[in-house]
């Protein structure tokens, strides 16, 4: 047995030893020069670098003197493009009158056709090219001559404007959506002196990225609609945030000018987002502020209207209408971790019950028990992906629905040909960009094809939470991978769904991961929170919950931030609420609000600080960006209420719930067990009947992305996806509507004939124009009718 | 006095001679077939001993090229001939290919052989409707006569208009269906050239020498030429002469021995300034009627063989007009990936412009020259280099001239005289 | 334009011709030209779906070679070399004479559609300077007169053929189908090569 093989990690990094304006650096093999610089301290200007695109040494401002082995390169080189090599000295603008003569030179040439607008630019304050003319430029102009003028601005998309004139066409726009977001709509035209960033007049720079080439551009050629004009970079002030969004995690920046978010921008975390984000993180924050933000509390009065009431009078009206009923906490998967902590000990010391679910969608037992054994504590990360060798997609549409891990794939699918497959109804936009065997199933029959699949110890299941929606998927999966050794990591779709697992949000789990039905792990809890006992049925799930809401075995509810439109049974929701004691805890105005007894307005995420856990499990914490006086996180709420009720949580303030989550210690005890269930397969289907698929866009009628209309321009188009076959039997072309129909509605949308399994029809979940919930009650793999409108 | 020695021309003059009977008439396809029952590291060998080098414009050993394409690597390779002949000045590859495609094509079986490659493509300019005929015409009688498509094929490709596409990682670009922007080095081509394969870009003219050389013998081709520059090459002489034209001759000959051949600079004019290599290669004057045109020789008088494209200029040629509209080329032609020479191009026109009118002043003049050292040597490719030749090398020789237009308030020339019909219908 | 499944039959023979689809969109853009007289949008869309691009990567290509038009030209696109050695030697005069002769500016096509007009670049040609160059044909040794005589023959519709190249001119059309590398059947016509081409050899028969 070798002992070096154990640890991957430690695998030897060759160093090589440079020297630059004659300070010695040791940088590992392959570093480039310009960053072996960087790390002295010495900072060489460039434009057209950037450290996670390829190299190009276009714009030619980081040249350099170079001497390798006492044999000078005759001209000064790149910076950006050479990799550091033995025996290698450098000399920059510092040392070399030569290359400082080259940077000067470029620079001017540089400025020769850029406009004098800085007053006037979005970048004014934070340009590369500017902070670098001040540093490498000439003091004065020699260039007399004529500049290049364009129209000024093009709106590229509803979302993005190019200023063409600014460019210094460094490509860094157009080489990040070729090789990061593999969307290549944008791309240098022309040539010469007449080059310039466009895109085919037919089809806008409708990426889901889009945003990163705006935050890359390092003038003020890109910029967004929502920002531009706004601000000047020194009237804002920035704090570090996490991406409330999706559960890819996102390391973020929150930009305010009093009071108010004026913009976001993606973080630098080499191990998430890298230094990207996707456009609904970077632009979807109007929501905070949307009209309908509610802002101070509603009590259901003794005439049945929802008033406006004090704190007070709200807090003790939510007490009273609790304390002493059977009830149970619907939590949402949007909640921060310690949120989710304080709903999960809310329920279990104030309502004494496991009832409590984070899950406000279609759900199911064999999901709970997955989560409860497989998901909670468990350690997949994006570097098992960037090591993987082959990476299976199931239920699941990275692009759609966590693009950040969308964009590591498709890193490794370029960088080393990846092997992805993906098991689903319909080939996706994304799942063809990643170059991946699409393996069609009917909606149903997704078990049978996970049980064909062979993987090895090195490979990802990657699964959506739309797994739950096709029976035996979830076993398959496990399956799978105790068969072939692969790591299994389950995607949600929400930011805090993971982070409630963690938190025990859910019926079968306490905090950590520790089991209900198992005693040890409720007397440490019980003693952690300074209980005598706690409840030790497990709790009931989502469903199990509306149900007895309306079946009166359970008399109330307290909800936080879900949206009964995300769940198939939405009627039944509504009569549940309509018929139990409600308590909603909510930014804005909902279905839910409207039936609520108690409506308490809390904090949205710029405005509290806490943490999200990712996918990954990794904790990404926040402040508040803005300080408002809605800053109510609402643990702080539920503490006031259980207080009022006498069973005190004592979780006043978010650093409580930090120091009280970090005291939990590790429960090593055993975990649950996983209890499989048989795949049902595909429903049976005959004439014109088609078995529903579909899923939710990145961009769609989410709820936290309303009041931004520019990015809803770039939404993908709603359509409803049938086969080739299909078609040709409907009679039915692109573009020709179809309506997709059962006993509970109908939707109708333009056709989209692609590659889908023949007995389905995809339509989007929640874009415009459909509501597949809502309108069909209906979820993945019913039978609906499809005719030709 | 050197003798002029046809031998891609040898044929030339005969009416079919692009015609494939024309060419297996003077035992055409025979060293082919030589050179596929060599060993294609003899062949390799066999070129190397030649001393043939590249006729594109760099003159690199052509079986020293060869020579880099990894053996026993398993992967395809790739041949890919460079046709696409823009540089100002240079037209010699198009009337070869006019003449006699044949040569080129059984040059590239010896290639494709010698690297192990089953696949050549010629990159042709667009702007020759008639060359691609032939060309096209000659690939379909080489596959009909079985020359080709038993183990080697070739594809032309037609370029549609970009100078730059002659340098050979932006052809390589552009063949791959991109734009025409020159790649970074390394990897270099012989490693990671088309499609990311092992790849040798050659010229036509290279190529084309090399059915001769297996003929002939490597002694025999070495036996032409200069210490260093061996073998005969093709000459091109326009401009202000009596009679232009292709003269194929063994390096070293000089530019006074082919004006002698040919009738010198035309009737009552005499020599002002030219280029040896094309417009990219400084300027020379009549101090260098008799630099050898070899490699070295040229080099070493300060300028580069280049393309031997002699463009003659007579003393009624106004040096700035020249020169502006040289550079108007380069601007014009800039791919625009590097900074240096798609603002730098934009620029020195502005400047030469003014100058050309008159407007300016001496300083201008520095201005000029030190933008060119801004250019020069910091362009990611060499066309950014190559555009400063004619300024740098015309005020070096001519810059009295510069200040005559700025004294004289504008162009003291006639462009009526320097026309080929002047006095005439002009 | 709607394109005829002859039409696809070519397009996908020219892809084949190539070990990578990509490398057809040169080629399939001159064939473009050939039915459309100029790239269409149509085409564009056309080419990327066939050679499963983004539209954009199309256009980009072709914005970037001068020999693609986004615009019709005329029947018969004629270029004047006015790069520097055919510009002093006359190509600059007999540029200007078309301009007036026909009344359009650089890229300008006359009225009636027969004629367009470019100043291009060296075209391979110096030892025949000033050159004009008719939908890439070539002709030599031009003056005013002889480049007004040409464009009128054009305006006629009876084009004076190429000093080197096919018996008669063909239209851009039928030139951008040979440059898409569709044979037309001419390669054999005309000369094999014009005087100053076999000059050397010439003399060297001479003993020189
Ligand atoms: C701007 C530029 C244009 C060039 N144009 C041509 C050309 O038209 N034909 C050519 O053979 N080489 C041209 N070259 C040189 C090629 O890059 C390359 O060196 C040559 O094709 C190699 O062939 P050889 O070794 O046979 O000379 C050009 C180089 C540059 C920088
Ligand atoms: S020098 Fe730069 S801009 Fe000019 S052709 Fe080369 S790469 Fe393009
Ligand atoms: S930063 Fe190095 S060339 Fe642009």
């Amino acid at each position: 047995m070798t002992t070096t093989q154990e640890n991957p990690t430690a695998q030897e990094v060759e160093l090589i030893t440079v020297v630059i304006d004659g300070f010695e650096v040791s940088v590992p093999k392959g570093t480039l020069v310009i960053r072996a610089a960087e790390k002295l301290g010495i900072q060489i200007p460039r434009f057209c670098d950037h450290p996670l695109l390829d190299p190009v040494g276009a714009c030619r401002q980081c040249l350099v003197d170079i001497e390798i082995n006492g044999r000078a390169f005759p001209k000064p080189q790149a910076s950006c493009t050479i990799p550091v090599e033995p025996n290698m000295i450098v000399k920059t603008q510092l040392t070399s009158a030569v290359a400082e003569k080259a940077q000067r030179g470029v620079m001017e040439l540089l400025l020769v056709n850029h406009p004098l607008d800085c007053p006037v630019c979005d970048k004014g304050g934070e340009c590369p090219l500017q902070n670098q003319a001040m540093s490498t430029g000439n003091g004065e102009t020699r260039f007399e001559g004529v500049k290049r003028t364009f129209e000024k601005p093009i709106a590229i998309s509803s979302q993005v404007l190019l200023d063409r004139e600014r460019c210094v066409l460094c490509a860094r726009c157009t080489r990040f959506s070729e090789q990061i977001a593999n969307d290549p709509f944008i791309t240098l035209n022309e040539r010469g002196a007449l080059q310039q960033v466009g895109i085919y007049e037919n089809q806008p720079f409708e990426s889901y990225f889009s945003g990163n080439t705006v935050q890359i551009c390092p003038v003020g050629a890109l910029t967004g609609a929502a920002y531009r004009f706004r601000a000047r970079p020194f009237d804002l002030v920035s704090t570090p945030s996490a991406c409330e969004h999706c559960a890819s995690g996102c390391d973020m920046r929150t930009d305010v000018r009093r009071g108010k978010t004026l913009r976001r921008l993606a973080g630098d975390d080499a191990a998430v987002n890298e230094e990207w984000n996707c456009d609904k993180g970077r632009w979807a924050f109007k929501y905070v502020t949307a009209v309908d933000r509610l802002t101070t509390p509603l009590v259901r009065g003794a005439d049945g209207v929802l008033a406006t009431a004090s704190w007070p009078e709200a807090l003790a009206a939510a007490a009273s209408g609790l304390k002493g009923k059977r009830a149970a906490v619907l939590v949402g998967g949007r909640a921060t971790s310690e949120d989710a902590y304080g709903y999960s000990k809310f329920a279990r010391i104030a309502l004494g019950t496991n009832d409590i679910d984070f899950r406000a969608r279609v759900t199911t037992d064999e999901e709970r028990d997955f989560l409860a054994a497989k998901v909670v504590g468990s350690t997949t990360t994006y570097r098992d992906i960037d090591v993987a060798d082959h990476v299976v997609l199931v239920g699941f549409e990275p692009e759609e629905e966590s693009p950040i891990v969308f964009l590591r794939i498709n890193k490794q699918v370029r960088k080393r040909a990846l092997k992805v497959s993906a098991v689903a109804t319909k080939l996706s936009i994304g799942v063809d960009k990643l170059k991946a065997e699409f393996i069609r199933v009917a909606p149903g029959a997704e078990g049978s094809a996970v049980a064909a699949l062979s993987l090895t110890a090195k490979s990802v299941i990657l699964v959506g939470e739309r797994a739950s929606e096709s029976t035996g998927l979830l076993s398959a999966v496990v399956q799978l991978g105790d068969k072939s050794g692969a790591k299994i990591a389950w995607i949600p779709r929400r930011a805090g769904e993971r982070g409630a697992i963690e938190a025990g949000a859910l019926g079968a789990l306490l905090p950590g991961g520790r089991p209900v039905a198992d005693a040890a792990a409720r007397v440490d809890i019980s003693t952690l929170w300074g209980v005598s006992s706690l409840p030790a049925n497990p709790g009931r799930t989502t469903s199990e919950i509306i149900s007895s809401l309306n079946n009166g075995e359970l008399d109330a509810v307290v909800v936080g931030g879900i949206d009964p439109l995300d769940m198939a049974n939405s009627a039944e929701v509504l009569a549940a609420l309509k018929k139990s004691f409600v308590v909603s805890l909510e930014i804005a105005t909902s279905a839910v609000t409207e039936l609520a007894d108690v409506v308490l307005p809390v904090a949205a995420i710029t405005e509290k600080s806490g943490s999200f856990l990712n996918w990954e499990g990794r904790p990404r914490a926040f402040d508040s960006a803005v300080s408002d006086s809605l800053n109510r996180s609402d643990l702080r709420i539920l503490s006031a209420i259980a207080d009022q009720m006498g069973e005190s949580i004592m979780l006043g303030t978010v650093t409580q719930a930090v120091r009280e989550i970090a005291s939990l210690g590790k429960w090593d005890g055993a975990r649950a067990k996983f209890a499989p269930v048989a795949a049902t397969g595909a429903q049976k289907i005959s004439g014109n009947e088609f078995l529903l698929t579909s899923w939710r866009r990145l961009l769609d009628l989410g709820t936290m992305q309303k009041g931004e209309a520019n990015l809803a321009g770039t939404a993908r188009k709603s359509v409803a996806v049938i086969s080739p076959k299909r078609a040709e039997t409907l009679g039915v072309k692109d573009g020709d509507i179809l309506r997709v129909s059962n006993k509970h509605g109908a939707i109708s949308l333009p056709a989209l004939v692609e590659d889908i399994h023949d007995d389905a029809v995809w339509v989007p979940r929640n874009s415009f124009g459909t509501q597949t919930l809502i309108s069909l009650n209906a979820v993945h793999g019913d039978v609906v009718t499809v005719v030709k409108a | 006095m050197t003798k002029l020695a046809p031998v891609l021309s040898a044929h030339w003059d005969e009416k079919d001679s692009f015609t494939i009977a024309a060419y297996t008439r003077h035992g055409g396809y025979k060293a082919s077939a030589k050179a596929l029952a060599m060993d294609p590291d003899a062949v390799i060998q066999l070129v190397k001993d030649s001393g043939l080098r590249g006729r594109g414009g760099a003159g690199f050993p052509t079986g020293m090229k060869w020579g880099f394409i990894p053996q026993g690597d398993e992967k395809d390779h790739y041949l890919v001939v460079n046709a696409d002949e823009s540089e100002p000045g240079t037209c010699k590859d198009t009337p070869l290919l006019m003449a006699n495609p044949h040569v080129l094509i059984e040059g590239c079986i010896i290639a494709c052989h010698a690297i192990r490659a089953k696949q050549a493509f010629i990159y042709i300019r667009g702007e020759v409707t008639h060359v691609v005929r032939r060309v096209n015409q000659a690939i379909e009688d080489a596959y009909k006569a079985g020359h080709l498509g038993k183990g080697i094929d070739i594809v032309l490709h037609v370029g549609a208009g970009a100078y730059i596409c002659g340098e050979e990682t932006a052809l390589l670009d552009s063949l791959e269906g991109f734009r025409g922007q020159p790649r970074l080095r390394p990897p270099f081509p012989a490693i990671a050239g088309l499609y990311a394969r092992p790849t040798v870009v050659n010229n036509v003219e290279s190529i084309a020498s090399v059915p001769a050389i297996i003929a002939n013998g490597a002694q025999w081709y070495q036996a032409m030429g200069t210490e260093k520059s061996k073998g005969t090459t093709l000459y091109s002489l326009s401009g202000h002469v009596t009679n232009p034209g292709q003269f194929e001759a063994p390096l070293g000959i000089t530019l006074r021995e082919i004006l002698e051949l040919s009738g010198g600079v035309r009737a009552g004019h005499k020599l002002k300034f030219w280029t040896p290599g094309g417009s990219s290669t400084p300027l020379f004057t009549d101090e260098h009627l008799d630099t050898p045109l070899d490699y070295e020789g040229v080099a070493a008088a300060g300028s580069m063989l280049g393309t031997k494209a002699l463009q003659i200029f007579d003393e009624t040629t106004c040096v700035v007009r020249a020169v502006l509209r040289w550079t108007e080329f380069y601007k014009h032609e800039s791919c625009g990936k590097c900074t240096p020479c798609r603002e730098g191009t934009w620029w020195l026109v502005q400047i030469l412009r003014d100058l050309e009118n008159g407007v300016g002043t001496e300083d201008d003049l520095a201005k000029l020259l030190d933008l060119c050292d801004n250019i020069m040597g910091r362009s990611f490719c060499a066309l950014g280099d190559g555009a400063t030749s004619p300024i740098t090398s015309s005020i070096q020789y001519f810059r009295d001239e510069y200040i005559a237009h700025l004294t004289n308030g504008g162009c003291p020339f006639d462009p009526v005289k320097s026309t080929l019909f002047s006095g005439a219908n002009a | 334009m709607a394109y005829t499944p002859d039409q696809l039959q070519v397009m996908d023979a020219i892809i084949k011709r190539y070990p990578r689809s990509r490398s057809a969109i040169m080629p399939l853009l001159h064939y473009e030209q050939s039915l459309a007289g100029y790239v269409t949008n149509e085409g564009i869309e056309l080419i990327a779906k066939l050679l499963t691009l983004e539209t954009a990567e199309v256009s980009a290509v072709a914005t970037f070679y001068t020999q693609y038009k986004r615009k019709p030209v005329g029947e018969y696109h004629v270029g004047v070399c006015t790069n520097t050695l055919c510009a002093v030697m006359g190509g600059d005069a007999i540029f200007a004479a078309l301009k007036e002769h026909l009344g359009v500016e650089n890229d300008g096509v006359t009225a009636d559609g027969k004629v367009s007009l470019e100043h291009i670049e060296c075209n391979a040609a110096c030892d025949y300077a000033p050159v004009v160059m008719a939908n890439w044909e070539f002709y030599d040794n031009q003056d005013v007169s002889s480049a007004k005589e040409l464009v009128d023959s054009m305006r006629k519709g009876t084009p004076k053929a190429p000093t080197r190249g096919p018996n008669s001119l063909v239209t851009w059309k039928e030139a951008s189908a040979v440059l898409a590398g569709i044979n037309d059947g001419k390669a054999n016509e005309g000369l094999q090569a014009g005087e100053p081409t076999l000059l050397g050899l010439k003399l060297s028969r001479e003993g020189k």
